[in-house]
């Protein structure tokens, strides 16, 4: 069972220490403290995946006061629950920045809730730590995107199906949930298929909406497309809560992995928490990130969250590692520029190198994104990803896609001189815009 | 045009070398575990040969040392593409032996014990693990699981041990497994298999899989050089089985053949899909007819505190939500105190969920709502308040995430009725609506409870003149209301996600299916909820989802226009009140 009492009563607790303190003594606190804004849903129909950012922020912030703050100070979460509500994250950022003073901002979820925030962070100047794999055609000064690019898990993704050991896929079912993010990657994916040789009818994309459970209609469609004698993949980027039904309807029509892999980009080990998982041994999914990956680090990190949230049956995903590169990125620029005063911190940031916890380093690059490694993992019987196939070596996240006939002339570049995020090398300005 | 993957970084300063388990080339598999020396092995091999015919062994014997041989190889097998020559070294040697380690093996239940490399099916039980011999089956020892490690498979792996076993298990003693071994056979055709299936089918005595045989046989035929004439009979056998597997295997027959077989093909071919169309639309038809049980499922609690009394429930949803949490807690107890019962665990979850929702219903009730009839937008706002108080006070008692409902065995798998694929969850899903349908009808209609409930809705004056006690008939009726809401709870809880939003997904769709069949009318109810779910899935195939539903809502729109009180309107005094 998640998200028992004491984990509320800490969710309160620090919500409250945060609000007493911010309100009875801004003046002193700017002085004694470094303030980090957490904006994470804690409530609504988001909250399923954001508590558990808002809690591995506090540990992290936890931990960095135990080895000694930063700058001589102390770090002082203000966390704030924007309600799955995408205007709200909005006034929250602000609320954030202009009332608490906060140097840096942690959080978002939804592309949405992103693009509500986005102005908010340039107007006021301020840094944003976006954690989650996202559909590129984005760079802003003012964040910092620690989750994948399309490149980052896409496209290797499917380049695995397309192998021997993938199965050598052929045809190719693009089933997402109908908004930005699956829109995105799905045409980003149907124009890589096409320059890969793949002829249109062996693409089929669909999409249905949020939370969608009656998947009858869909899953047979895919048995139909797949029985025209060639190999046959879904790529899913479905959504949320309309994993669980869909898994189970893949599962009561007999559709199994060896024949039909799922290949998920929005299936983590949370989302299986939810699911008996036994039917669904085979199927993949693609992340920077497995709670299975055998790495010192790893077992550290998980180690002290069990420990921080006193129970060890939590499981850690992708999101959550993004937020430990991101945390530990922003510290270590802090340092490198003396101050957190934000201007400065995001241009101490681009070539910061941190730990990642599969191994190796990531780093921070001029396009605000990072470089990571790519993982394909096979559910298995306990719920847990077994890595079947990495990426030799890290692969940097490229924000404007070289699919896409809008964005691939576009280069982003946040150094001096050229301080720019859509840099149009066709026509040697600045200004140019990609899809969406 | 930059190859994106092949965008590496690559940093100076970065301090550390890349660790081992990265692989030099992209996709390319990882080492599954360590590769161990092999030459330890290889004097145990050496030793295991002298020790055979030093002892001069029987046949059988010999056979079996050989088989054990060739497991211990597991051990040294370093990637997966080593493990899948392990793999059809035991599938070339026919023993049916080798069927109890490839099945734990497809399984992820073949285990190498670190200190001495022996290899061995492992059962789990916690933290320990049960090593069973891998070819008897006996019982070995006991291990725990860090002294372990599991050998990993793959989908590729996976298919492979399939097709081995499915040459292996053509003559096993139970039908149900000799019918898969034929399934298998028939999906993955070699020219090899021609002769084991002949040897089978003369010795096959069930029809049923005898038949498949032939047909597994026809499908090997069609992928060996054997002359036009038997691939001719061999594409009617397949044809003759006009289902989706049929075409896949004759599309690609079409694809690789020539002359008269091409045509015989693509002749078989179109009369399949010919059928199939008809097939499509009935399965169409049955989708309809199983999102209408659900929709009749999630508004008949509705119908009833919407329809019959009028009032605008907006915590209906989170009343269905309460019977799924209700069925969780009940499997949560059952898994931990009484695992033989779990087949059960809906059936007891069902008086449970009424219970609850009935017991919440009538707080609802008697603490807000008996304060707020004849005032609609009030009711509408405080019952609105209740579900966002009942949704955060699920959250914070069970967590925001989601949370596992099983299906007992009774409601997994499918089984098919022609060329249409039925799963057993839809099916009990409608046999259940269709029953609650039924008791309710009874009760509104057949007892005197139903009949003062019809009173009190008809002409509450005049009702209540007769003596009958109309505030508590009001709150009867709404707990009878939320608790079929709630039994309702405990069937959706097989189909959907047990989270704190369940009911959110339910409310719009209660209130379209009440509204369009006609407020106040059970009868109304059915028909509405069928015919949506109906028109819903025939327009999906085209439309899309998202569209389908806005096409839905559209029409329903328009009917509502033309006919404000829906099919099946109520006719009386009170309506016009």
């Amino acid at each position: 069972m998640r998200g028992n009492f004491s984990t509320i009563t800490k969710m309160l607790s620090a919500g409250v220490i945060a609000a007493g303190l911010s309100m009875s003594a801004p003046a002193k606190a700017a002085d004694d403290t470094i303030k980090v804004g957490i904006l994470h849903s804690l409530s609504g129909t988001m909250a399923i995946s954001e508590t558990t950012l808002k809690d591995v922020m506090l540990m992290l912030i936890e931990e960095q006061n135990a080895k000694g703050g930063l700058l001589g100070k102390k770090l002082e979460a203000v966390v704030v629950d924007p309600a799955s509500n995408w205007p709200l994250f909005a006034e929250k950022a602000r609320e954030l920045i202009s009332k608490d003073k906060v140097a840096a901002v942690f959080g978002c979820w939804t592309s949405v809730s992103r693009k509500s925030v986005l102005p908010v962070f340039s107007e006021l100047d301020n840094i944003l730590f976006y954690p989650v794999q996202y559909e590129g055609e984005e760079s802003e000064r003012n964040v910092f995107y620690t989750g994948a690019a399309p490149n980052q898990q896409a496209i290797p993704a499917v380049d695995y199906l397309m192998s021997a050991d993938g199965g050598s896929v052929k045809r190719w079912v693009l089933e997402g949930t109908d908004y930005v993010y699956p829109r995105t990657t799905n045409k980003i994916l149907e124009a890589y298929l096409k320059a890969k040789g793949v002829p249109a009818e062996d693409i089929m994309v669909n999409y249905t909406p949020f939370g969608f459970s009656d998947w009858q209609t869909e899953v047979s469609a895919i048995k139909k497309f797949g029985s025209a004698g060639k190999k046959t993949a879904v790529v899913s980027t479905v959504n949320g809560d309309a994993n669980v039904p869909f898994y189970k309807e893949l599962g009561n029509q007999g559709i199994k992995a060896e024949d039909i892999p799922v290949m998920a980009f929005s299936v983590g080990e949370e989302e299986l928490a939810g699911l008996d998982t036994a039917p669904l041994v085979g199927h993949l999914a693609a992340w920077n990130y497995f709670e299975s990956v055998d790495t010192p680090e790893n077992k550290k990190f998980i180690d002290d969250w069990h420990k921080f949230i006193k129970n060890d049956k939590r499981t850690t995903n992708d999101p959550m590692e993004a937020h430990y590169i991101g945390f530990n990125m922003w510290v270590k620029a802090v340092e490198k520029a003396g101050t957190t005063d934000p201007d400065k911190v995001i241009d101490a940031m681009v070539g910061v190198s941190v730990p990642n916890l599969t191994g190796g380093y990531s780093t921070m690059m001029p396009n605000h994104h990072i470089t990571k490694p790519v993982l394909i993992g096979e559910i298995q019987a306990d719920g847990q990803f077994e890595t079947v196939s990495q990426t030799p070596g890290l692969v940097m996240g490229d924000e404007w896609s070289d699919y896409l006939p809008d964005s691939k002339d576009l280069i982003s570049d946040w150094r001096a001189p050229l301080s720019c995020g859509n840099f149009n090398v066709a026509t040697g300005k600045c200004g140019g815009k990609g899809t969406n | 045009m930059t190859s994106q993957v092949g965008r590496i970084a690559e940093w100076p300063h970065d301090p550390r070398p890349l660790p081992g388990r990265v692989s030099p080339r992209p996709g390319k598999i990882l080492k599954p575990r360590k590769p161990l020396k092999t030459t330890m092995l290889l004097l145990r091999a050496i030793g295991l040969m002298l020790l055979l015919t030093m002892a001069n062994l029987s046949p059988s014997e010999a056979a079996e040392a050989d088989l054990r041989a060739t497991i211990a190889k597991f051990a040294t097998a370093a990637n997966f593409s080593a493990i899948e020559a392990v793999v059809r070294e035991l599938a070339a040697s026919g023993d049916p032996m080798v069927e109890r380690p490839l099945s734990a093996l497809a399984d992820g239940n073949l285990y190498i014990r670190k200190a001495d490399t022996g290899v061995f099916v492992g059962k789990e039980a916690g933290d320990a693990v049960g090593l069973l011999d891998p070819l008897s089956g006996e019982k070995a020892a006991d291990a725990a699981k860090a002294d372990l490690t599991k050998i990993k498979v793959n989908n590729g792996l996976r298919r492979v041990i399939r097709d081995a076993l499915g040459t292996l298990t053509l003559r096993a003693k139970d039908p149900g497994v000799r019918l898969a071994a034929a399934a298998t056979m028939f999906k993955t055709p070699d020219a090899a298999n021609i002769e084991p299936l002949d040897a089978a089918i003369a010795a096959e005595t069930a029809p049923g899989v005898k038949a498949l045989f032939k047909q597994a046989r026809a499908a090997s035929v069609l992928v060996s050089d054997k002359p036009d004439a038997d691939k001719l009979a061999a594409i009617s056998v397949i044809a003759a089985r006009g289902d989706r597997d049929a075409v896949s295997l004759l599309t690609s027959v079409e694809a690789s053949a020539q002359g008269a077989v091409k045509e015989a093909a693509s002749a078989a071919i179109g009369a399949i899909n010919s059928t199939l169309a008809v097939w499509d639309a009935g399965q169409n038809i049955w989708y309809g007819i199983s999102l209408g049980s659900v929709l009749l499922l999630a508004a008949i609690g509705l119908a009833i505190t919407f329809g019959v009394m009028g009032v605008i429930n907006m915590a209906h949803g989170e009343m269905v939500m309460l019977g799924a949490y209700t069925t969780f807690v009940v499997q949560q107890v059952i898994r931990t105190s009484f695992p033989g019962l779990f087949d059960w665990s809906l059936v007891i979850a069902l008086p449970l969920a009424f219970l609850v929702s009935a017991l919440v219903g009538l707080a609802i009730e008697r603490g807000v709502i008996r304060f707020l009839y004849g005032r609609p937008l009030e009711t509408l706002l405080a019952t609105w308040g209740v579900s966002l108080i009942l949704q955060q006070a699920v959250r914070s008692i069970f967590g925001p995430t989601n949370q596992e409902v099983g299906n007992p065995s009774w409601m997994s798998g499918s089984f098919d009725v022609g060329q249409l694929a039925v799963t057993w969850n839809r099916l009990w899903i409608l046999a259940f609506a269709l029953t609650v349908f039924a008791v309710l009808l009874y009760v509104m209609k057949r007892t005197p409870w139903g009949l003062q409930m019809r009173a009190v809705t008809a002409n509450r004056r005049m009702a209540a003149s007769m003596g009958i006690r109309t505030p508590w008939v009001d709150a009867l009726t709404f707990a009878l209301g939320s608790g079929i809401a709630g039994i309702a709870g405990v069937a959706l809880s097989q189909i959907d996600n047990v989270s704190p939003n369940l009911g959110r997904g339910y409310i719009i769709d209660s209130f379209m299916v009440v509204v369009f069949g006609g407020v106040g009318n059970l009868w109304g109810t059915l028909v509405g909820a069928f015919s949506l779910g109906i028109v819903n899935k025939v327009l999906e195939p085209y439309a899309g989802a998202v569209l389908g539903k806005i096409v839905v809502l559209v029409l329903i729109i328009l009917f509502i226009q033309k006919r404000p009180r829906g099919l099946f309107a109520l006719k009386g005094r009170a309506v016009e009140a």
